[in-house]
């Protein structure tokens, strides 16, 4: 299998279903069919990248398409088989669910050929060679998904969204384009392999990671370019908020690490600390926005900024370790890294389609108005527990391995022999723990006040299970989830190739060792042993209620709830969303958000209702992009009078410019 | 030979946490009455209680889903694994290797989240206030413990518990800052993470003073007594974890002989009877506090296993 035939495969399949989507759309079941296809091309695209990987890798193609004289160039190494499998295997599940989830798009022409173009410019932005076709292919990726977020184009708040998205999509590629032209040089270095070969200034090099940071940060979702994401993956059909916020997000971290771990050269002390305190930042505070939320759609996509600035930790931490040479740390962390796209991709795409399950069963995405769903949803609740268990980082799943790496990283920070790090990294790592507290917290919110309680709607109170092929895909995630969780060695055995290719070193074997644990380093060390954890809790429960049947009462009788003997039966006396945050929004919030609650009491005697009003700002709205705005229009308006001139005052503006564009010319040293 | 050895002593451990437990928070309320000068129900009281509870009948409240029966058995399963994680009287075990510090604090985070999801599942407003209670609790609980851990892993060059245990008891610590403070933070976070006075208060059924009361207020018969001897269990790793890593004389290792281990045994009752003194004498020489002060209370203890991991960042032997 060669490169030639994974690329032109992947290209023709998705460009064939993107036409066949017209023709598919008319029939009833065109759009299950579509699914069906697409969910079979992802498979074999899959499965393609890994044939092409299992032989010498890297493999090259150098195409007379694409600008005349340059062509295209494409490449496959270890790093993007990884993510071409992430990607490929993720869609193909999605596509699962979409087969049912999809009967109930009512347009699903505007939905099913930009889903095939999206998939499509994910997969060529992993196999790009160059800065031009690399470029045309994520321009690719943001547009056909800005096309799926404005779906649902007759709703405001989702034209909003497509509004911003689009901004912020423009403004990332304007800086990654100016990122390569940095990489590029006076030389003109425009494939990747002419970039590797070249050796920047520091000034150089730093100006490119500030540009990358902000083309693929703002794609990513790094604070503080995170604005547009929770309004647009909200906005999307849920199974494609799963692939943009499973999927795509991470293809934008491939960004980042194909450009500053294998373009840009050797890393200096200063990129770590600016990577770290912007993972950092962004973690924590895509946390407590997380916590803040009531819409159960909005609520995981500012989860997906948390656990971007989770993989950003990873990924600064390595690049500290290489700047002072401890390669064998380095690869620590980027595993933590890579291992946790991994992770998110699961679980937050599973948790995705959860609550697009829920969506379609409810018509609801208010959790304020959801509860009791446990027992008319059971099967959907039981998977999205499995994905809340493994995204607040408990063991034994998936999450709490990588989160386990990354606090083995941060204690091997102290060797690195500077100050500013020294400081920033214990800092990093306590808030990297309070982002998991608060997690833990923001998933118990979340489970516990969409699908336990009673029903606080009548539409929950109807609530039905949902289809068997979503019950799959969910499934299949799930089973990811705990797979991997389990069998750690195995998936960092998986990444070592992209790993050893980045740092030039790598975790010890994972699989050899007896009972599958996994130590990063030395046995006395650390070691976790995913297996053998999950086998004994399961052996000691399975124990426990063994004796309790054996040996205690074993009658039940179902009553009202206790309460201490004052139950209400309206379920508006229940916890809600916001109630449950409170706690943490009086602890977090009035420094983070500015947070005010008022209380009007009703004066004495007068029987009305006390009403409070609660007030959250978003800072960083408010000082960064409102101001920005603000500025724009304020431009806009003032050069407004320029567009209504006679053609006198025209000309002479034309020959002004013409004027100083000389004297610029003419003044250059 | 050498595997039938370590599976006994495992099997050992497990029962010795899950025998002493339910002794050691009768022991704590004994002293605790008698402090008050009351004379307090006998220290065996709470295995009373057990028997008791298990015996009674489970009334389940009329919309509780198979979770809120499920929770019980893994909050205890996971409880118990993490205190018999712990060293008591052996170090070095196997099952040390299977889950390091960091596992086990994750252990009872998950607990946590299990025991504050059944808060929910009756939708009642007891529940919901004690889940949303505990859990911002464990928000800044669960990163002091981290700290903590780092304080721990930094000094001692593992997060393995018995390697820690094992560095501690040699002669190369001694007394050091870092350590300190993770002392006093680990005190801190034990109180909290118990739902002791003065962040909460275990005996009281007083609705606006019951945070964990609050949330497992709908449970009742088998269940509770699950629930409560997890409790018991969880009072009793927090106890191991400082005695084994402060006061870390007397672990036996795994190969030692008969006499070790009864040496071990003894003095891991005697380091247990004196914290439990303390803890009593403590919970007595103070009153609880308002609910939003409890952030307060454990910002302390963040800060100081954040200092304490500073310090150890900046020069390691502090």
């Amino acid at each position: 299998m060669t490169l030639a035939l994974h690329a032109g495969f992947v290209t023709c399949a998705w460009l064939a279903l993107a036409a066949a989507a017209f023709p598919l759309t008319r029939s009833p079941r065109g759009s299950e069919v579509f699914y069906a296809l697409a969910a079979l091309v992802s498979a074999v695209g899959a499965a393609s990248a890994v044939f092409v990987a299992i032989g010498t890798l890297p493999q090259t193609l150098s195409l007379p398409i694409g600008l005349p004289g340059l062509g295209t160039r494409l490449r496959l190494d270890a790093l993007s088989t990884v993510f071409a499998v992430i990607v490929n295997g993720a869609a193909c599940i999605t596509s699962l669910y979409a087969i049912g989830y999809g009967r109930e798009e009512p347009e699903p022409l505007r939905v099913l050929p930009a889903y095939a173009l999206f998939l499509l410019g994910m997969n060529l932005v992993l196999i790009a060679d160059d800065a031009f076709s690399f470029l045309v292919a994520w321009e690719f990726m943001s547009l056909s998904s800005w096309v799926l977020v404005v779906v649902r184009h007759r709703d405001a708040e989702s034209r909003s969204a497509g509004l911003l998205y689009l901004m912020m999509a423009a403004l990332g590629t304007v800086a990654l384009l100016f990122a390569f032209g940095v990489l590029a040089g006076s030389e003109g270095a425009y494939t990747f392999d002419a970039v590797r070969g070249r050796t920047l200034t520091p000034v150089a090099a730093g100006i490119a990671l500030l540009l990358v940071l902000i083309g693929t940060g703002s794609k990513s979702g790094l604070v503080p370019l995170h604005a547009w994401l929770p309004p647009a993956h909200a906005a999307a059909p849920s199974h494609v908020s799963a692939l943009m916020s499973g999927v795509m997000t991470k293809v934008a971290v491939y960004g980042f690490v194909r450009i500053v771990f294998d373009l840009l050269g050797p890393p200096v002390w200063w990129w770590s600390m600016l990577v770290l305190a912007l993972g950092g930042a962004t973690c924590v505070l895509g946390v407590l926005y997380a916590l803040m939320q009531h819409d159960l759609k909005r609520l995981l996509a500012y989860h997906t900024v948390e656990n971007i600035g989770i993989i950003y930790i990873g990924l600064g931490l390595a690049l500290g370790f290489e700047a002072y040479g401890m390669n064998w740390a380095a690869a620590l962390a980027l595993t933590a890294a890579l291992f946790h796209v991994f992770n998110h991709c699961t679980f937050k795409s599973l948790l995705f389609l959860g609550a697009g399950a829920v969506q379609t069963s409810t018509g609801e995405r208010d959790m304020e108005r959801l509860g009791g769903l446990i027992h008319r949803m059971p099967r959907t609740a039981f998977l999205f527990l499995v994905g809340c268990v493994a995204i607040s980082a408990l063991p034994p799943l998936n999450g709490f391995v990588s989160e386990w790496l990354t606090f083995q990283a941060i204690l091997l920070s102290p060797d690195i022999p500077n100050w500013g790090l020294k400081f920033l990294v214990p800092a990093v790592g306590a808030i990297l723990a309070l982002s998991a507290a608060l997690a833990a917290a923001c998933f118990v919110k979340a489970f516990g006040v969409s699908f336990l309680g009673r029903p606080r709607s009548p539409a929950a109170e109807r609530a039905h299970e949902t289809d068997p092929f979503s019950i799959a895909a969910m499934g299949l995630f799930a089973l990811l989830c705990a797979l991997a969780g389990i069998f750690p060695g195995i998936v960092i055995d998986l990444l070592s190739p992209a790993v050893s290719l980045l740092t030039g070193n790598r975790m010890p074997v994972q699989s050899a060792l007896p009972w599958l644990a996994i130590v990063p380093i030395a046995e006395s060390r650390s070691s976790y042993n995913g297996l053998l954890f999950f086998l004994f809790i399961a052996f000691t429960a399975s124990l426990a209620a063994l004796a309790i049947h054996r040996f205690a009462s074993d009658k039940l009788r179902r009553g009202p709830a206790w309460d201490c003997g004052y139950p209400d039966p309206s379920p508006a006396t229940q916890y809600t969303a916001s109630s449950f945050a409170q706690p943490i929004r009086r602890v977090f919030g009035t420094l983070v958000f500015r947070a005010r609650e008022t209380v009007e009491m009703p004066a004495p005697g007068d029987m009305g209702a006390a009403r409070m009003h609660l007030e959250l700002r978003d800072l960083i709205w408010d000082y960064l992009y409102a101001p920005v705005a603000a500025l724009v229009s304020f431009t806009a308006d003032a050069l407004n009078p320029l567009q209504f001139q006679t053609i006198r005052r025209y000309l002479g503006l034309v020959f002004l410019a013409l004027v100083s564009l000389l004297l610029v010319l003419a003044l250059w040293p | 030979m050498a595997v039938i050895r370590q599976i006994t002593l495992e099997v050992a451990q497990l029962l010795l946490v899950l025998a002493l437990a339910p002794l050691f928070t009768g022991y704590v309320r004994k002293v605790k009455a008698r402090l008050l000068r009351r004379r307090g129900p006998p220290v065996w009281q709470p295995y009373l209680d057990l028997a008791r509870l298990l015996r009674k009948e489970v009334v389940l409240a009329e919309n509780a889903s198979w979770l809120f029966r499920a929770v019980p058995y893994l909050v205890f399963a996971a409880t118990w694994v993490a205190a018999a994680l712990v060293p008591t009287f052996v170090s070095g075990l196997a099952s040390g290797r299977v889950a390091d510090l960091i596992a086990i604090v994750a252990l009872i985070t998950s607990t946590r989240f299990f025991l504050a999801l059944a808060g929910l599942d009756v939708g009642t407003s007891f529940g919901g206030i004690g889940s949303s209670r505990e859990m911002m609790f464990a928000t800044l609980a669960e990163p002091a413990m981290i700290m903590i851990v780092f304080t721990l892993a930094l000094t001692a060059g593992s997060t393995q518990l018995s390697t820690i245990a094992e560095v501690f008891a040699g002669p190369g610590v001694g007394l050091r800052v870092s350590l300190g403070l993770a002392l006093v933070a680990l005190v801190l976070v034990a109180i909290a993470e118990n739902s002791r006075v003065p962040v909460d208060n275990p005996a009281t059924h007083l609705e606006l003073t019951m945070v964990h009361e609050a949330m497992i207020l709908e449970y009742s018969g088998r269940h509770l007594a699950l629930i409560e001897l997890a409790a018991a269990l969880k009072l009793l790793l927090y106890v191991s974890l400082i005695a084994c890593v402060f006061a870390p004389w007397g672990i036996a290792p795994a190969g030692a002989g008969p006499l070790a281990f009864a040496t071990g045994v003894l003095l891991y009752g005697v380091k247990a009877a004196v914290i439990g003194f303390l803890l009593a004498f403590f919970e007595t020489s103070i009153a609880k506090m308002r609910v939003f002060r409890v952030p307060e209370f454990l910002g302390v203890a963040l800060m100081l296993g954040f200092l304490g991991t500073l310090l150890l960042f900046v020069t390691r032997s502090l």
